[in-house]
C-alpha cells in the first residue's frame, strides 16, 4: 500500500519532469554545447570544440561597457522599485484596516498587469514622445522652450518602463512577509518608545527581508536578460546585455549568442547568491 | 497605529499610492482614448476629432503584420497552454503531498526556470530543435517554451494552495471507502476548484503576453506580441492602439469570467458543499 502511494507520486510527478527535462535542462545542456560550437554564415552550428566564442566575449570591450549600463540598469531599477514597492506594501499592509479594501486596492494594481506588455510599452510613446502630453505639459507651462528629447528612446524611458513593469513583483512578496508580521510586536515597539520611522527600520524591515530578497532576485533576473524593454523603448539608441545576444541572434549567430549567454547565466547565479545570503528564501516557500 | 486617529505617514503613503496607481493606469488610459482618435488622427495627442473609425479599420487587410493569423495563434497558444498548465501543475501538486525522491531537485529546476533569463531558455528550445533538425512552430518548440513560464506559477499556487488543506477531508473520504481517483474527484477537485481558476488564469495571460521566450522557439509563424513588437516600429496609424484596446478588453473579459466562475465555485461551495451542521438528512 505504502509502495503504491510513492508510486502514484512518481506518476504525478512525471509530467512535470518530462516537459522541464525536454523543454529546460535539455535546452540548457544545448545552450552550454553550442556555446563551444563554429559557425559559418550558411551554417548556423558546425559542431567543434572551439573557444573563440568565449574569447570574443571576454576580449571584447563592447561586452563590458554593455554589463555595466545593465548594471547600472538592475541598480537604478532595483533600488526604485525597492523603495516604491516597500511603501505601497507598508500602506496595503498597515494603513489599510480592512481585507476587503486591502484586496481592492491589491486587484487595482493588478489588473494593468493583465495587458499586453508590449502595448503597455507602445503607450509610453504618445506620452514621452518628442510631441507628447509630458513634452506638450514642459513647453506649455515654460519649464523648457523645447520639447526634451531624452524622454523617449533613451536610457531614461527604459527605466520607467522597468518600474512600470516590476514594482508589483517588490509589493507582493514584501506584503506577504508584513502580513505576517505578528502585530503586537509593533505594539510593543512603541509601548517602548520607538517612534514610527524606528519601528519600520528596527522591526519591519528585518522582519521583511526574505519578501524583499524574494523581490529583489525577481527584478534583478528580469532586468539582467531583458531585451524587449530595452528594444522598444531604448529605441536602438540603448544597449543591455540580453539585446546583444538578441541581436546576435537575429543574425543566426548561434555559438557566439550561447557563450555569451552562459557569461549571464553566470552573472545572474552571481547575483542572486549574494541576495540569498541577505535572507532564508527557503522558509518562504 | 492600528487604531485612532490617521497619522501623517497615512495621507503621505495614500497620496504616493495614487501617483503609483496613475502611473499605473497612465499609458493603458492613454492607449484606450487615442484609439478613439478621428480619422486623420495620429499617433500622439492631440485628439484630431472622436472616431471608432480605427476599431473598424482593424478587420481590413493591414499593408503591416498579421494580426489576425497572429491572433489566432495566440489564442490557440493561450488555451492549450493554459490546459496544460492546469493539469500538470495539479498533478504535481499532489504528488508534493507525498514524499518521493527527487522532490527536492525537480523543485529547484522549476524554480531556477522562473529566473532564468527568458533569452537563454529561447536560444537553448532554438538551438536543440535545429540540432535535431526539427522544424519550430508555435504548437511544439513555443509551446514547450511558454511551459516553462507558466508551470513555476502554477506550481507555486498548488504549493500554497496544499499547504492550507486540510488532510482530513481526504482521511474521511478513504474511511468512508472512497478510492484514491474518488477522492479525488469527488473531494479533492472541488474543493481546490476556484484555485484552479486561478490557476488557469496565469497560463493563459503570462502565455498570452510571452515574448522573450517565444522568440527563438516560435519558428515561421509569429504570436500576436511578438508580432506586434514587429510591427510597433513600422506602424504609423492609430489601428495599433485600437488593437491594444481590443486586447485589452479581452485581458479584462478573461478576469471578469475567471471572477464570476470562482464566485460560482464559492456559492456551490457554500450551498451544497457541507451539510455537517444540518444534523440527520
Amino acid at each position: 500500500m505504502e509502495w503504491l502511494r510513492s508510486r502514484s507520486a512518481y506518476l504525478q510527478a512525471a509530467p512535470l519532469s518530462l516537459i522541464f527535462l525536454l523543454f529546460f535542462v535539455l535546452p540548457i545542456a544545448m545552450v552550454v554545447v553550442v556555446s563551444f560550437f563554429d559557425y559559418q554564415a550558411y551554417q548556423i552550428l558546425i559542431p567543434d570544440f572551439v573557444l573563440f566564442n568565449y574569447q570574443d566575449v571576454f576580449s571584447s570591450e563592447v561586452t563590458y561597457r554593455t554589463y555595466f549600463i545593465t548594471f547600472r540598469f538592475c541598480l537604478m531599477v532595483w533600488a526604485i522599485t525597492l523603495v516604491l514597492g516597500f511603501a505601497i506594501a507598508y500602506f496595503l499592509a498597515f494603513h489599510i484596516r480592512t481585507i476587503t479594501m486591502q484586496i481592492v486596492l491589491f486587484l487595482l494594481c493588478t489588473i494593468p498587469f493583465w495587458t499586453s506588455i508590449v502595448i503597455r510599452m507602445i503607450a509610453w510613446i504618445p506620452l514621452l514622445g518628442r510631441n507628447g502630453l509630458v513634452n506638450n505639459a514642459l513647453v506649455a507651462s515654460g519649464f523648457t522652450d523645447a520639447p526634451v528629447e531624452w524622454l523617449l528612446y533613451s536610457e531614461f524611458a527604459v527605466v520607467i518602463g522597468y518600474v512600470h513593469l516590476y514594482t508589483l513583483f517588490m509589493i507582493v512578496p514584501i506584503f506577504n512577509s508584513m502580513m505576517r508580521i505578528d502585530r503586537s510586536l509593533l505594539e510593543a515597539a512603541t509601548d517602548a518608545g520607538a517612534s514610527g520611522w524606528q519601528t519600520t527600520w528596527n522591526v519591519i524591515v528585518p522582519l521583511c527581508k526574505p519578501g524583499i530578497a524574494i523581490g529583489s532576485i525577481f527584478v534583478v533576473a528580469m532586468v539582467m536578460g531583458d531585451f524587449v524593454t530595452v528594444n522598444v523603448l531604448g529605441g536602438g539608441q540603448v544597449a543591455s546585455v540580453g539585446k546583444a545576444i538578441a541581436a546576435e541572434l537575429s543574425y543566426l549567430q548561434f555559438p557566439p549568442a550561447a557563450a555569451n549567454s552562459m557569461v549571464l547565466l553566470g552573472v545572474v547565479i552571481l547575483l542572486i547568491m549574494l541576495l540569498m545570503r541577505f535572507a532564508d528564501i527557503r522558509k518562504e516557500l | 497605529m492600528v487604531h485612532g486617529r490617521r497619522s501623517r505617514s497615512f495621507y503621505a503613503l495614500s497620496i504616493l499610492f495614487g501617483a503609483f496607481v496613475l502611473f499605473l493606469y497612465g499609458p493603458m488610459v492613454t492607449v484606450i482614448l487615442l484609439a478613439f482618435q478621428g480619422p486623420d488622427g495620429g499617433l500622439t495627442f492631440p485628439m484630431n476629432g472622436a472616431s471608432l473609425h480605427w476599431f473598424a479599420d482593424i478587420f481590413q487587410p493591414q499593408s503591416i503584420g498579421d494580426i489576425w493569423g497572429s491572433f489566432d495563434r495566440s489564442i490557440k497558444l493561450g488555451m492549450m497552454v493554459m490546459l496544460a498548465t492546469v493539469v500538470v501543475s495539479f498533478l504535481t501538486g499532489l504528488a508534493y503531498r507525498k514524499k518521493f525522491r527527487g522532490s527536492s531537485v525537480l523543485f529547484y529546476v522549476v524554480i531556477a526556470s522562473l529566473i532564468m533569463p527568458s533569452i537563454v531558455v529561447s536560444l537553448g528550445i532554438g538551438s536543440m530543435f535545429e540540432l535535431l533538425g526539427i522544424e519550430r512552430s508555435w504548437w511544439s518548440s513555443a509551446f514547450g517554451a511558454h511551459l516553462t513560464w507558466t508551470l513555476p506559477f502554477g506550481l507555486l499556487i498548488m504549493f500554497a494552495v496544499f499547504n492550507r488543506f486540510d488532510p482530513a477531508y481526504e482521511e474521511a473520504a478513504r474511511d468512508l471507502g472512497a478510492s484514491g481517483w474518488q477522492t479525488i474527484r469527488h473531494v479533492v477537485l472541488p474543493i481546490v476548484a476556484p484555485s484552479l481558476i486561478g490557476v488557469a488564469l496565469f497560463g493563459f495571460t503570462l502565455s498570452y503576453d510571452e515574448i522573450a521566450r517565444t522568440s527563438q522557439s516560435v519558428g515561421a509563424l509569429n504570436t500576436l506580441p511578438m508580432e506586434l513588437q514587429a510591427m510597433q516600429t513600422n506602424v504609423t496609424t492609430p489601428v495599433i492602439y485600437a488593437l491594444g484596446a481590443y486586447t485589452t478588453a479581452l485581458s479584462l473579459v478573461v478576469i471578469g469570467v475567471s471572477l464570476v466562475l470562482v464566485l460560482a465555485f464559492r456559492w456551490r461551495q457554500k450551498r451544497f458543499g457541507s451539510d455537517a451542521d444540518k444534523g440527520m438528512v
